[in-house]
Parts: C-alpha cells; structure tokens; sequence
C-alpha cells in the first residue's frame, strides 16, 4: 500500500496549494538535493585527481553537465514558484522570516555557483558541452584570469552552499524530530492534512499576535 | 660639390662613431607588443601544446664592438600564462604547477654574452622560475636592427632554450613523466632604444 494512499493522507496534486507542495515543487526539491551534494562530492573528488587518471577527462565532464542541468532545474523551479501559490509557513514569526531568508539565501547561492562554474571553463571562449548533447556557448571574457577568480568564488560558494544544505537537514530533522511537526512531511509529500490545519492556525494566532511578523 | 660629400661624410663618420662607441640601452616592446614568450611540451608524447606568457618586461644593453657589454634583465608574470584553454591554464598556474599566487614573477638575469658570428650568440644568465634559480643558456640570434617608420631605433632577436620540468620542484611534474620534460621555450624579443 502507498503511503500517499494511507488514510488521512490526501493524494498530492501537481500544483502547490495553500497547505502543501505540488508534486512537482518535491521533485524539483529532491532532484536538486540529490544533484547539489553529487555535484559538491564530484567536485572535491575531480580537483584532486592526476592527469593519468583515468576520470581526469570524465569527471569534470559530468560535473559540467550535471551543473548545467542543476542550473536548468533551478530556473524551472523559480518560474514555477511564481506561477505557485507557496504553502503557509508554520513556525514562529522569527522561524518563518528565518525560513524566508534561508529559501533566498540558497537561490542566490546557488545563481552565482552556476554563474561562477560558467564562468570558469568559458573564460577562454570554450562553450560547456552538456553530455555531447548540446553546447552552451561562451559569452563573457570580461576580466583578466578570469578562470582563476571565478574559480576561489566558486570554491568559497560551494562550501558555503553545502555547509548550509547541513543547517537545513538539521533543521529539518530537529522540526521532524523534535517538534514533531509537519515541515519534512510536508516535503515528502506525506503530511497529515488535519496535523497541518492545527499548525497553520497555531502560526494564524502567532500572527494575529504579532502582526509586524 | 666637395663641399657636399664631405659634409655627408663627417656626418656618416659621427653616426657610425656613435654606434661604435656607445652602448645601446632598449626597453622590450611590450607597449606596441613586439615581444612573444612562447613554450612548447610534448602532450603524452603524441603532439606538441603550445601556450605563451603573456605579461613580461624587460630591457637589454647591446654593444656592437663590446659584446662583454650586453646584458639582458627580464620579468615574467607567471598568472600570465595562456595555453587557450582556460581550465588548463587554472590547472597550470596553482599550486600544482606553477604556484602563480605564491611565486608571481619569473626573471632572467643576463652573466654572459658570447658572439658566435653572424649576428648568433649564446646568452647566460640565472633564470628564476618557482624560487629555483636555474643558469640557462639561450641560443641568440639577431634578426635585424634599424630605423623604425615612427621616429625610432629598434633591434630585433629570436632566442631558443629548453628547460626542464623537473627543475622548478612543480609538484606534479613527474606525474607527466619523461614524455614531458623537456620545454622547449621560444622568444621573439624586439627593443626600443631608449
């Protein structure tokens, strides 16, 4: 038996409603996941490997591919929000500012890793070939050593972006574990409708308390 | 008439008594860039991959009667380096290879001017590439010298040398092994005299 079937739980649609995430929003959600911290071990794993190896030419090959598909879903993903409404926040008026500010932070992370990845391999005019597929061509020779720069951003931002993913996780397991709250179901497109009706109100009255929040 | 072609002689005499007398002093043209540093490295043993610096300075004394004279000073910005591939260029200039950020400038140094005759000579001198100074020798030849169309004096070399990977403790040099030791190194030097 599915566990989107189990009783109490409805069957979660395409699109984002009030209470929860579409199933698309936890697709994009997950497949990113999932694309970000290969990318980051990818990453660490290809800098180090001697020229002999036999991945030398393979591994940043993937990682050029897979960033630019990580770079294709995150557009997807910020059209799709605007098309979207957002599920309500639950939590504290800190915690949903907090939450707001997370969700921009790992955007503009994410944007300017894109850009800086982009930056490094076309820096001499080279397009990013994205599995022999098709080409993204190189725009932008703007500066002086310019695979060198983008390089230490893109170095500097990665481990800023994954030390964030950690904080997220943790949050999440802590609203999970702790607060015994909905935010990771709510992910998993497994929440409990009634649960989040509870929690949606409980952030009402925050609210309704606390209009500035 | 006499008169005339005696002028024109004193005249040809005094020009040719400067040039023997004086050392001339050139500033490398970096400005109007007449001045290539150009490498070439056995990629696997299967073809040559050429790259270049490009950021250098430089000047050189020539003295056509003296050669004891001629010196050459010369500094090369190693994050300069240009192979035509941006990711390999990266690759090259850290901390593997040339170590760019830590040691940003290569120089050359002149000790010794030797003619060989027509217009070739072999030119010694330390070159410091990585915090190793090394003494090379560099295969010299004079490629033409005069007036420039713009008001100028000018003088014109081709040096050739090779060196060696292993001497500059890159840290991966011997990952390239054997195949890719030696670095052939060809210049096109062009100065301005000053």
């Amino acid at each position: 038996m599915s566990l989107l079937t189990q009783t109490g739980v409805n069957r979660v649609q395409l699109r984002n409603n009030s209470h929860r995430y579409g199933l698309l929003a936890i697709f994009l959600h997950w497949s990113m996941t999932i694309l970000i911290i290969a990318l980051f071990f990818l990453g660490e794993y290809m800098v180090d490997l001697d020229y002999y190896d036999s991945w030398y030419q393979a591994a940043p090959d993937l990682h050029r591919s897979f960033g630019v598909i990580a770079a294709i879903l995150l557009i997807l993903r910020l059209l799709w929000r605007l098309g979207n409404v957002q599920p309500a926040i639950i939590g504290k008026p800190w915690e949903q500012q907090a939450a707001r500010w997370v969700h921009r932070l790992f955007y503009a992370l994410i944007i300017a890793i894109v850009i800086s990845g982009y930056f490094i391999t076309t820096a001499d005019g080279q397009g990013i070939s994205v599995f022999n597929w098709f080409e993204i061509p190189a725009s932008f020779q703007g500066f002086e050593n310019q695979e060198d720069i983008a390089g230490e951003f893109h170095e500097w931002l990665t481990h800023i972006l994954i030390l964030l993913v950690g904080l997220h996780t943790l949050a999440a397991l802590k609203h999970h574990f702790f607060n015994h709250d909905t935010t990771l179901s709510h992910m998993l497109g497994l929440s409990n409708p009634e649960q989040m009706e509870q929690e949606i109100n409980q952030t009402t009255t925050y609210n309704h308390h606390n209009p500035k929040g | 008439m006499t008169k005339k072609i005696l002028l024109a002689l004193t005249f040809m005499l005094g020009l040719a008594s400067f040039n023997t007398q004086a050392t001339e002093h050139y500033t490398i043209d970096t400005k109007g860039m007449h001045a290539f540093v150009t490498f070439k490295i056995k990629h696997l043993g299967f073809s040559w991959l050429e790259g270049r610096f490009n950021h250098f300075s430089g000047e050189f004394d020539f003295d056509e009667t003296h050669p004891a004279n001629n010196k050459v000073t010369f500094e090369l910005e190693v994050n300069s380096l240009d192979s035509n591939h941006a990711e390999r260029d990266k690759h090259l200039r850290s901390e593997r290879f040339f170590d760019a950020k830590k040691f940003p400038i290569a120089t050359f140094v002149s000790t010794q001017w030797v003619n060989s005759g027509q217009g070739k000579a072999t030119l010694k001198g330390k070159f410091t590439l990585r915090g190793v100074t090394k003494n090379i020798s560099i295969d010299v030849s004079q490629i033409g010298a005069g007036k420039d169309p713009w008001g100028g004096f000018r003088r014109g070399f081709e040096g050739t040398t090779t060196l060696h990977l292993s001497d500059y403790n890159m840290k991966e040099a011997n990952i390239l092994g054997p195949v890719a030791e030696d670095v052939q190194i060809w210049l096109s030097i062009e100065g301005v005299r000053k």
